[in-house]
């Protein structure tokens, strides 16, 4: 009896203690009201945003020194204005053609031979039939991702010196007369880069291809069995059209990266011998900003690069949608 | 039934092939990581003759020994393990703690919020304005520069979302109930049921953080604040190239061949914490992959 009394009462009494007194209309008081509420859950995302305001927003703010003429001393507002120098600098820079041929080639054969790979392997490694063989290929094809690309480098500066073990075995056949220096041609750079590269990743990348195979109902492959399908049928009739979404949407993510040449393998595996094959958009980013503190140019011609990537993207995104049904956006 | 089991001809001998296959796979994988290993093992002088591919020929510990006795190794070994650890912990937590918040339906400002991070997945200042900013926020020269540019990622944040809405919203109301607010929530109801998922994402970002040599060749100039991948650098990227230098003049120096067998056990050194951690969190970071990148 009591309680009802009470919870009666308290309708009238809400308005005068309610926020609503002070703030005016009802809706925002409510919100007001959620909002105290939520505090705690509020501060956690707002202390979220506030980090991606200063290490995201603030440095896409500062790409506006490509149009300036950056002076280290002085801040990005201070700076005067130069339009489009910087861009029509690169156009007409000796190295402007090599540095792109050296990007886009690098890029191009990692994503039409590093991609099909791993999808390539996690289905011929879906079809190992022994457990624990399967897990123990799977768990060593995954070490080398755990490897940084400066031991790596190391590694590959081992087997291909003067004395290490590629020019031994190729002399010992009688091959070649003479060791080559393979990291100081820069005709062999590419194929280290990417064949070093599907060294490396080519387990973890079949990561995400196995767990998506391991979804596909096994009444799939029954049915198929009973029709008469071999192993290889199977592979390409049952399991590649199950997963195909993720196929996509990692085409459509690869694509996006493609210009993102590696720059720590780039960094490793370069050397002034090399440099007319291993000079690429990121390393002369970095070489012409922080290493000769060209700092205007070298933003211009890193926006250049992230607006080719944007609509590779976009580009990439709008295939996958019409030809496969899957999109990121 | 028994006549579908039954292999046919053709199934064994793909079977056999498969299996072939794969056993090649893993000694192309293995054996360049056990070449160096027999290397390091062995007499610098006597590796430089060549030829060891299966065992040590002379086997020794010295280059072992010159590793732990090298005080700026040492150090930047130290500076490798603090910052993982510390990186690692504070990654963990903080993108926990924002995705926590953004998992929530009723959050207000919610859905601009997961905006405001989605274009940070796609657009970036790039190298010379995050540059400009670590020098802005004074952190060139400071053991902080591993830690707070990488403290938060929106792709972690998407994994940890992604596994927080599929909690079940009766543990959340039991807790809300018995008094908890939102912290309590998070620390002691939410990251207790959440094994799976900060493993993956902390084997992701102590990878990073063990072979990351970037940030301290870019930020980083003294040498006792440098983590050992970027004296790893210094020394692959130096050595190789004078050795290279050497190479195309046509003559060799034994002096080299003895800083090639400390490189290499260097190499040992860096690489055996990390290969020992990864088969323990492997059940894990399958699932945890397969959440994030779906639905990324």
């Amino acid at each position: 009896m009591e309680n009802k009394k009470v919870a009666g009462a308290q309708p009238a009494l809400a308005p005068l203690t309610s926020p609503n007194f002070e703030t005016g209309s009802g809706k925002r008081s409510s919100l007001w009201k959620r909002l105290v509420a939520q505090r705690h859950l509020q501060i956690m995302a707002l202390l979220g945003v506030v980090w991606m305001i200063i290490f995201n927003y603030i440095p896409m703010y500062g790409i506006i020194i490509a149009f300036k003429e950056f002076n280290i001393v002085k801040s990005i507002s201070e700076a005067p204005w130069v339009g489009l120098t910087h861009f029509r600098e690169f156009l007409d820079d000796d190295n402007l053609v090599n540095v792109i041929r050296n990007t886009l080639g690098i890029s191009l054969i990692k994503l039409f031979i590093g991609f099909p790979l791993p999808i390539i392997f996690a289905l011929f490694l879906n079809e190992i039939r022994n457990v624990r063989f399967k897990k123990s290929i799977q768990t060593i094809s995954y070490l080398p991702h755990f490897l940084s690309w400066v031991v790596l480098g190391g590694i590959l500066a081992t087997w291909l010196a003067d004395v290490g073990i590629i020019n031994n075995i190729l002399l010992a056949l009688h091959l070649i007369d003479q060791p080559i220096s393979y990291l100081a041609e820069p005709s062999y750079f590419w194929t280290i880069v990417i064949s070093s590269d599907i060294w490396k990743e080519l387990g973890w990348s079949a990561i995400i291809y196995l767990a998506a195979i391991s979804g596909v109902s096994p009444e799939m492959y029954e049915a198929a069995t009973i029709d008469g399908a071999g192993r290889f049928q199977k592979m390409f009739y049952v399991t590649l059209p199950s997963i195909k979404s993720t196929i996509g949407i990692l085409f459509i993510l690869a694509v996006s990266g493609v210009l993102n040449s590696n720059f720590d393998q780039i960094l490793v595996l370069r050397n002034s011998l090399n440099d007319s094959a291993s000079n690429v958009i990121d390393y002369y980013v970095y070489y012409t900003g922080i290493l000769n503190g060209r700092f205007s140019y070298s933003t211009a011609v890193g926006l250049l690069k992230s607006v080719i990537a944007m609509v590779l993207l976009v580009i990439a995104n709008q295939v996958s949608k019409k030809i496969n049904d899957t999109s990121l956006f | 039934m028994f006549a579908l089991n039954r292999k046919t001809k053709g199934e064994a001998l793909f079977d056999i092939i498969n299996n072939i296959l794969m056993l090649c796979i893993c000694f192309i994988t293995l054996y360049p990581i056990w070449y160096v290993l027999v290397n390091a093992f062995n007499n610098g002088n006597d590796a430089m003759q060549g030829g060891i591919y299966w065992w040590p020929r002379m086997f020794t510990l010295e280059n072992f020994k010159a590793v732990f006795e090298s005080p700026g190794i040492m150090q930047s070994m130290w500076i490798t393990v603090a910052k993982t650890l510390i990186g690692v912990v504070a990654h963990v937590f903080f993108t926990a703690m924002v995705a926590y918040a953004f998992s929530r339906r009723n959050l207000i400002g919610g859905r601009f919020y997961m905006i405001l991070g989605t274009i940070t997945m796609f657009f970036g200042g790039g190298l010379i304005p995050s540059f400009l900013l670590i020098r802005d926020l004074h952190l060139l020269e400071n053991f902080m520069v591993y830690i707070i540019p990488v403290l938060f990622s929106f792709f972690d944040l998407i994994i940890f979302m992604t596994f927080f809405r599929e909690i079940p919203d009766g543990l959340e109301e039991a807790a809300r109930i018995d008094g908890a607010n939102d912290w309590s929530i998070f620390l002691r109801v939410v990251l207790p049921v959440s094994m799976p998922v900060i493993a993956t994402i902390a084997l992701f970002h102590g990878v990073y953080q063990w072979n990351d040599y970037f940030t301290g060749m870019i930020y980083i100039n003294n040498e006792s604040l440098q983590p050992i991948q970027t004296y790893l650098y210094r020394v692959v990227a130096q050595s190789s190239s004078s050795q290279m230098m050497v190479a195309v003049q046509g003559s060799a120096a034994t002096k080299t061949v003895t800083s090639q067998s400390i490189k290499l056990a260097t190499m040992v050194v860096t690489t055996l914490p990390i290969v020992f951690v990864y088969p323990f969190l492997q059940r894990y970071f399958v699932k945890g992959m397969m959440i994030g990148s779906i639905k990324g």
